[in-house]
């Protein structure tokens, strides 16, 4: 039958097909261009970025400009590169994601199986949480930092992206949790085994999709966060994003492109690598926080 | 044996108060671990937008003092030239945003759900832009925008000379040089989306209207479309809620320029709150945005509920 179907192709329907595949490459050609770009100006010098085009091919592998964005580059007071700024975003990004995973869970744990009075409420006042323009609530946060000893820390920045991301991972586990079965929950129970048992010994071993999902998600997130890194970061505690804003908007000397692409992938090197391995993750994630969020 | 018997009530009421403690505990155990959470949604949430509202109702500058003086701010703002210009560009590239990546997410996803070869592929290479920040993105269009030395000089150098490509300097387009930028980095997420629910949709009712002699566009039309409709709704509230939020885009692209013709709300807060002493205004340009994020979110949230009963 699909042997039969595929003979009986008329010429305008395989010209159509072709059309299709020819629009779907053209697309993906315009999807990578910029990354292409980005990597072959990181390869060239000053005077061949000058004379050639874009997609121009560098005459030589040259890797100084990777060299100057690592550790060389003027970003704003410092001119020791992007790598230190890189630290301060692992700093940053491992606790937060570590800390809010792990209160998503148990709320979403709490939420799906162990309601409450109130508690759908809760859930609600949080998922309106997960819209709000973070805008309004930049001054009172960099007052409260501020009366704590926290402005300009590492751990006020983990602070408040466990505070802004708890929201999502929440909602993650709940709809996950929801959706496994009660008898599972209600069987142990009568067993006699408590909260944190039934959490650690049934529920935890089932959640290793929803806790990838959710890592992911918050290690995007964080790692490109750029309005919180800087408003709350001090000079010596920038993520990578904010280190990367400056070193191209340096101004003194001339404009080193070379040097701003090799930053900007350095930048974009972590979530790009978590997407390139993980990518099945990272779609069901953003697809699970959008759709049903 | 005399002894024993006042000890038999006697344990059992003592075995009754621990159990009965120890189920009180476990009672209160699930309250207790949404504590935390609780407590930091209440505060730094909805309580610090109770501490901005009342902010941006009093003269604060460098530091908060609690002169009330009514809506001036807001006056204020509304008279400002920068927010009014801000507005505009929220509008303008809000809907080019996203208008630009609906369309170009759903003919990507219908186009893909085509029994593509490589479709894995073709949908990895689509969707990556979405895990590179902002940042990130805004500083590779700089340089492929750049009016000199970007995509201008190369369409010339493949023989349209007559091109002109200089809109990250030109005031009135800047704007449009943000639209590409966004739309390149979130519109692979809108077709990931279109495409999750052209999987979902019922193949019983495509296969039903294919005998009665439907044709593939008219069902595109009539049965599939209209079935991705909640999808369509989620990607348009997301994709809101990214243009109301959009400002690393304008700080790694533009920076607000040529002059503050490419700012958004996002910027002028920041820029109003933090680097130029005017709390009170930056306060008010706040809550404005929060005020436009829940006219979009309150209806769908309301429909969603709505849904949800009748179903």
């Amino acid at each position: 039958m699909p042997r039969a179907m595929k003979n009986s192709a008329s010429l305008p329907q395989r010209v159509l097909r072709y059309g299709l595949y020819a629009i779907l490459l053209v697309m993906a050609f315009i999807y990578l261009m910029p990354l292409w770009v980005m990597l072959l100006t990181s390869l060239k010098d000053v005077e061949e970025i000058r004379t050639g085009t874009l997609l121009s091919l560098p005459n030589s592998l040259n890797f100084d400009a990777w060299g100057k964005a690592w550790g060389s580059a003027c970003t704003g007071g410092t001119c020791e590169g992007i790598s230190p700024y890189l630290m301060n975003s692992f700093m940053i990004v491992i606790p937060a994601v570590a800390i809010s995973t792990i209160l998503g869970a148990l709320n979403g744990y709490v939420i799906a199986m162990w309601r409450f009075r109130g508690s759908e409420l809760f859930f609600g006042l949080l998922l309106i949480g997960c819209f709000i323009p973070f805008q309004v609530v930049l001054l009172p946060m960099a007052r409260t930092l501020s009366f704590f000893g926290l402005a300009n820390t590492t751990a006020g920045l983990v602070m408040v992206h466990v505070v802004y991301g708890v929201a999502f991972t929440t909602l993650f586990f709940r709809n996950f949790y929801i959706a496994l079965p009660k008898e599972l929950i209600s069987a142990a129970r009568l067993d006699g085994a408590g909260f944190f048992r039934i959490f650690w010994r049934i529920v935890l071993p089932l959640s290793t999709p929803i806790i990838v999902v959710t890592v992911i998600w918050q290690f995007t997130q964080i790692w490109n966060d750029f309005l919180f890194g800087v408003v709350f970061s001090g000079y010596d505690t920038q993520p990578v994003t904010v280190a990367l804003n400056n070193l191209v908007n340096t101004s003194f000397g001339g404009k080193q492109y070379n040097v701003d692409m090799a930053a900007a992938l350095i930048a974009a090197a972590p979530t790009l690598l978590v997407y390139v391995f993980a990518g099945k993750y990272f779609v069901r994630g953003l697809t699970a926080g959008a759709v049903k969020g | 044996m005399q002894n024993q018997t006042p000890v038999l009530p006697n344990g059992k009421a003592q075995r009754i108060r621990s159990v009965s403690f120890k189920d009180r505990f476990a009672s209160w155990l699930p309250k207790l671990v949404m504590t935390p959470t609780l407590l930091m949604v209440m505060v730094c949430m909805y309580g610090y937008i109770i501490w901005t509202a009342l902010l941006s109702l009093t003269s604060s500058r460098m530091l908060p003092v609690w002169k009330f003086i009514g809506t001036g701010q807001y006056g204020k703002l509304f008279a400002n030239d920068r927010w009014m210009v801000s507005l505009e560009n929220l509008v303008v590239f809000g809907a080019l945003f996203i208008l630009t990546c609906l369309a170009l997410g759903i003919v990507l996803a219908i186009f893909l759900d085509q029994k593509i070869r490589a479709e894995g592929a073709l949908r990895t290479i689509y969707l990556y832009p979405m895990a590179i920040s902002f940042i990130v993105t805004g500083t590779a269009w700089k340089w492929l925008l750049n009016p000199s030395l970007g995509l201008e000089k190369m369409f010339h150098s493949w023989g349209f000379e007559n091109v002109q490509f200089d809109w990250l300097v030109d005031p009135d387009r800047v704007v449009f040089c943000l639209v590409i930028a966004a739309v390149w980095q979130s519109s692979g997420f809108v077709m990931a989306m279109f495409l999750a629910g052209l999987r979902g949709v019922d193949q019983d009712m495509i296969k039903a209207a294919q005998l009665d002699g439907a044709s593939m566009p008219l069902i595109y039309r009539r049965v599939i479309l209209p079935s991705l409709k909640p999808v369509f709704f989620s990607a348009f509230v997301i994709l809101a809620h990214i243009a109301i939020k959009s400002f690393d885009l304008v700080a790694a692209l533009t920076g607000g320029g040529p002059g503050y013709s490419s700012d958004l709300p996002a910027n002028f807060m920041y820029t109003h709150a933090f680097t130029r002493a005017q709390m009170g205004l930056g306060a008010a340009s706040a809550m404005v945005m929060l005020g436009g994020v829940l006219a979009i979110l309150v209806p769908y949230l309301y429909s969603e509920l709505r849904g949800k009963k009748n179903a």
